[in-house]
């Protein structure tokens, strides 16, 4: 089996590194952050409700928050 | 008013990368010092050297670059990682403060290091050293470069991070090196929990720019969302340790 080529490896290992920036060992933060953008998107965009946009965001972001430390929580 | 408001913007950008490049700087400084300890000084600062240009190389080809890219984009994919990347940090500080998961320290990081490098055989050109500084300078060093990247290019401040960075690896670094083996007296577990509110912070401001919501009283929100960040952080912690009957548990 060959050694794959410098650029190869240069890639995956930026990927690799976003990977476990990203997502790591917590992909339940990854997923609830596109959740949170996708709910936020139609309520300011599409339903100009700037003011629920405003309250939404950050109760969201507690909220996974609190959903993956629980998660931690009753693995330990 | 515009006074008030840009400064609180700029605290809360200069207060997130001096502390985020701090924490960084602890961490890859007790490796080098670790490196430089145990298998002598030459390849530990050639690795640490090495680090730093490809570092700076990557800051000169992204840095542009992003600068380019439209402002709400920008803005919506830098929220969303800041984001994503701050509720990191914050869920291992509140499980650290919380006594749900080992504190972070530079003591026990420094022995499993020098562990490491005393299983490697002795060489004249030390491979092994300099490979183990290299990664610890480039790969906290990395953490340091998206976060001012990102902070910077969002706010258009990338002179201002860029400089708070630096200043805060020269002066971890001159304190380093003045108390040597001594960083685990750097309140590193707090240090981190704020970086994680402030991150989480600018994360949601700037997914909300990049998605067009109108902060009321606009940059200023910033430190209104920091502080309804840390009154949930206090919050999950209180919960957590009244469950677990006030026990906190502090492993190395």
């Amino acid at each position: 089996m060959s050694r794959p080529s410098l650029p190869v490896r240069l890639l995956r290992g930026f990927g690799r590194f976003w990977y476990d920036f990203l997502v790591g060992d917590t992909p339940e933060l990854f997923v609830a952050t596109l959740v949170i953008i996708g709910v936020v998107a139609l309520l300011s965009l599409r339903a100009h409700a700037n003011g629920l946009a405003v309250v939404a965001l950050p109760v969201l972001a507690i909220l996974a928050l609190g959903l993956s430390v629980g998660r931690a929580a009753r693995r330990r | 008013m515009i006074a008030a408001t840009v400064s609180s913007g700029v605290v809360v950008l200069v207060g997130a990368v001096f502390l985020a490049a701090s924490v960084e700087m602890v961490e890859a400084l007790t490796i080098v010092l670790a490196v430089g300890h145990t298998r002598g000084w030459r390849s530990a600062l050639e690795g640490t050297g090495a680090g730093l240009v490809v570092l700076t190389a990557l800051v000169a080809l992204f840095g542009p670059a992003l600068v380019r890219v439209p402002l709400d984009v920008l803005r919506l994919v830098v929220g969303g990682v800041l984001l994503v990347f701050g509720m990191q940090w914050l869920r291992k500080a509140i499980l650290r403060a919380s006594g749900l998961k080992a504190r972070h320290d530079e003591d026990a990081a420094y022995r499993a290091a020098v562990a490491e490098l005393e299983r490697a055989p002795a060489a004249q050109r030390d491979h092994v050293a300099f490979v183990m500084a290299f990664k610890g300078v480039f790969l906290e060093g990395l953490e340091v470069v998206v976060t001012v990247l990102t902070l910077g290019t969002s706010a258009h401040r990338l002179g201002l991070a860029a400089t708070t960075a630096g200043v805060a690896i020269v002066v971890v670094g001159v304190v380093g090196v003045v108390v040597a083996r001594q960083l685990s007296q750097v309140p590193e577990n707090a240090m981190k929990m704020t970086v994680g509110i402030l991150l989480v912070s600018y994360g949601t401001f700037w997914t909300g720019e990049g998605l067009k919501v109108h902060w009321p009283g606009s940059d200023t929100m910033l430190l209104g969302l920091a502080v309804i960040y840390l009154a949930a952080t206090w919050a999950a912690i209180g919960l957590l340790r009244s469950r677990r009957g006030g026990a906190v548990e502090v492993a190395a």
